[in-house]
Formats: C-alpha cells, structure tokens, sequence
C-alpha cells in the first residue's frame, strides 16, 4: 500500500498543482482518480467538508485545500529537494501571498471572463488583465516567480499554462495580450515546458471539449 | 535575532474593527513584540496604505524594517517565522499545521462570508444563512474538540493560529448575533467553542483587542447608513 496517496480528477488544475509538487520533489505516490459526478465513499469520508479534490493521503491521514497540502508536503519532506519555499521568511510571505493573489483574484477573474459573454465578458477581461499587471511586473528579472526554477508561486498559477489558451479557444477571445504581457507568456511556456511538469498535463482536445460543454451551460446571459 | 524590536521597526496599518488586523496584533503581542498601531481613518485610505498594499489596498499590513506585508494569514505566519524564539503560533507537527491552516482558510472562505450579510439580512436569505453559520460553528466544535485534546485552547495549552484566525472574529459574531437578533454561539450545541471564546478573549495576548459588541454594533449601523447616504456601495 502506497505511503501517499493523491485523490485528484483528469483535469482539476488545483490538483495538478500537487502533481507537480510530487513530481518536482521526486515523492513516490499513488493516484487515485475521482469522478466528481459520482463521488467515492473514500473520498467523501476524507473530505468531508468540501467534498472535493485534491485530497493527499498520508499514512492514512487525508489533508484537503491545495496550498494547505503543498506547505504540508514541503514540511513533511524537509530532506526532498528541491524546497518550494525559500528560507526567508519575507520571501516565503512573498510566495504565500501571490499564491492567495492567484487564488482569490486571478482565476476568479478569469473564469467570470470565461463564463461570460459581451459587455460583462468585457468588463470582466478589464479586471483579470488590470490584475494580471501584477504578476507582469513580479517577472521582471525572473524566469520563474520562484526564481530560476518552479517554486511555490509558480505551482499556484501554473494552471495559466494551460488553461489559458483552451479559454481562448473555446471563447474566442484574447485574455492575455502578447504586447502587454510578454513577461507572462514567457513564463506560461517555460513552466509548460519545464522537467517533471511538461508530462503531467492533460490532453488538450479533452479539455477543450470539456470546456466548451461547460460553457454552453453556465454561460451567463447578458442582461436585457 | 533579538526577541525586541524598537517601535519604528515594526508597524501595523488597520483600523480597531476588522478581524484581520487583530490577527496580526495578536500574533504580535504572543511574541511581545512591541509595534506602532497606525490607525486607518475609516472611509479613507491612506498614501501609506496604498502604497504599502498596491495590489488589494486593503488592511492589515505589516510594515517591518520598511518592508511590507499584507494577508493577515501570511502576517501571522510571517511573525510566526522571524520572531521564532517566541512561543510558536503554529503547531509543531505538519499535521497538525495542515489542520490549523485549513480551519483557518475555511473561516476565510466559508464561515465570515456567511457571518457578515446576516446583521442586514431578511426572511428566508437569512435563516439560509444563519443555518451556514450554525453548520459551520457544529464542524469548528468538532475540529476544536479533535485539536485541544482536552485544553483550553485549539492550541492546547497556548493560543495558537487557529485561535488566532477564528477567535479574531468572535466580536462580529457576537455583533451580529445582536443586530440579526439571533443566537448562534450555543452552549447546547457548542459548548466546548462558549468556553473557549471566554478563554480567548481573556489570554494576555488577545486583551483588550476583541472590540465590545456595542462599539462594533454602533459601527455597523454608521457604516450602513454613510453607505445609504452615498447612495452609492
């Protein structure tokens, strides 16, 4: 029986971030898939608050939301290089605080963007990209937001590698410009590209499908 | 490091009501490190603050050696972290830190969410609140129960993040169980979480911090009407 285990679906980017934490840290694991519309009784039972994944079991002890389970991984095993988190406590306050930037602002923004359509679908863009400025700017200087290598910060916001361009597909619209954030494009593609991450996404044309049928579902009509 | 730091040293920008803010006084005062509290003027934010917090322009934020921070959960961590000769505030053991973190993050993202609508809230939205909120209270009892093993605190023996993170919110809670008219920290169905608000509000470090239910009610209703008189949110 595998000492850790990782419940996680095809295609949630939250838990591809621990993918990647695994990988990157060369923690041996067992992948457990879940199908989200038939929820396991394994899953429910480890997650019980949120019903939802990624869930990292260890030793039998399940631990829930995902940057609370990179900061355990990165506890847990202090000798696995190499470490998602500096040594500088004002670094790590850093990395921790645009990794919540990520997840509070950033794909909020971007999946009302995504699940919205003329006028609210502009405004919407307005402010993912008058936010995304930040993260242009983190750049400067750095090839990852961790750096010279895919650190704590740069897991967070590592499913813009991805997902961005499947929502431009399926929309038909540009949500990060080439001229404006060239910084940031750079960095999707380094992160695509990068050892342990570039074999752990999943396959386009599924994703693409996938999110075009949510879509057609959700999308939020404009108001009369 | 030098558990003491002059006053210039170390500053926090908020204002006396929000939760937040008192997270990061706390945190302060567990490793009695001594700040300059500057006061934000409610309805106005200061150069400071706006430079200081560009991104969300919001308070806390930590000012140390010139350097700031801002999150009040990345604050008290971040105090957790350099004054580390002091009392910890996260527990030892990664475990039982991915508990605390993840209690903490849910009173972010779950529990305050649907504290604060309940004071101006009506009919059936409210009770559907106030049932999140009782819900919500029953699984932070449980989570208390599993963490204090038998203390006076999630933290044991000492307040700890969690206390921090979830007691910073109990002036609002009681705030609002008087504004909405509404009971929700119950002996009957949280006794253990009763006796702990008792506990956190009277600890060395949270004294005085936890604002009186009156003040923050009188608050509330200045707030709501500056905002109808705006006629703008």
């Amino acid at each position: 029986m595998a000492e850790v285990k990782l419940f996680r679906t095809w295609s949630s980017p939250f838990a591809l971030r621990i993918v990647w934490a695994l990988e990157v840290k060369g923690i041996e694991y067992e992948m457990i898939y879940e199908d989200l519309s038939n929820k396991s009784s394994m899953l429910l039972q480890y997650n019980p608050v949120y019903k939802k994944v990624p869930v990292l079991l260890h030793k039998g002890k399940p631990i829930s939301e995902s940057l609370v389970i990179l900061e355990y991984i990165e506890e847990t095993w202090k000798s696995k290089t190499p470490s998602l988190l500096p040594e500088d406590p004002y670094q790590r306050a850093m990395a921790r605080f645009w990794a919540k930037f990520g997840d509070d602002k950033i794909l909020p923004l971007i999946w009302e963007a995504f699940i919205k359509q003329g006028k609210d679908q502009e405004e919407a863009l307005v402010a993912v990209q008058e936010n995304l400025k930040y993260l242009e700017v983190e750049l400067r200087g750095k090839k990852f937001l961790g750096g010279d290598a895919v650190r704590f910060a740069d897991l967070a916001f590592g499913c813009l590698a991805n997902l961005v361009s499947v929502f431009e597909e399926v929309t038909g619209v540009t949500l990060i410009d080439r001229e404006k954030f060239p910084l940031l494009l750079t960095w999707m593609q380094n992160f695509m590209d990068a050892p342990k991450i570039r074999d752990t996404w999943p396959p386009r044309d599924k994703l693409i499908t996938k999110f075009r049928a949510l879509r057609e579902t959700l999308i939020v009509k404009e108001p009369k | 490091m030098a558990n003491t730091s002059s006053t210039h040293d170390v500053k926090v920008l908020g204002a006396w009501p929000s939760p937040f803010v008192i997270r990061a006084r706390i945190a302060l005062n567990i490793k009695s490190v001594e700040y300059e509290f500057l006061a934000e003027t409610p309805g106005s934010k200061s150069q400071l603050l706006l430079q200081s917090n560009p991104v969300h322009k919001k308070i806390p934020v930590l000012i140390h050696r010139g350097k700031p921070i801002a999150e009040s959960l990345v604050i008290v961590q971040y105090i957790d972290e350099v004054w580390s000769s002091g009392p910890s505030i996260l527990p030892s053991d990664p475990y039982d830190r991915a508990i605390a973190r993840f209690w903490a993050a849910y009173v972010d993202d779950k529990f305050f969410p649907s504290l604060r609508p309940i004071k101006s809230a009506q009919g059936e939205e409210k009770a559907a609140l106030v049932k999140q909120v009782n819900e919500g209270l029953v699984l932070l009892e449980e989570a208390f129960q599993k963490s204090s093993k038998g203390k006076a605190f999630f933290g044991g023996d000492r307040i700890g993040y969690l206390d921090v993170a979830f007691g910073s919110m109990l002036g609002w809670l009681r705030a609002t169980e008087k504004m909405g008219e509404v009971k929700l920290l119950d002996e009957a169905k949280t006794p253990g979480l009763v006796q702990w608000a008792e506990s956190f509000c009277a600890d060395g470090a949270v004294k005085g911090l936890i604002p009186d239910t009156e003040k923050i009610v009188e608050f509330a209703k200045l707030i709501a009407a500056r905002m109808k008189g705006s006629g703008s949110s």
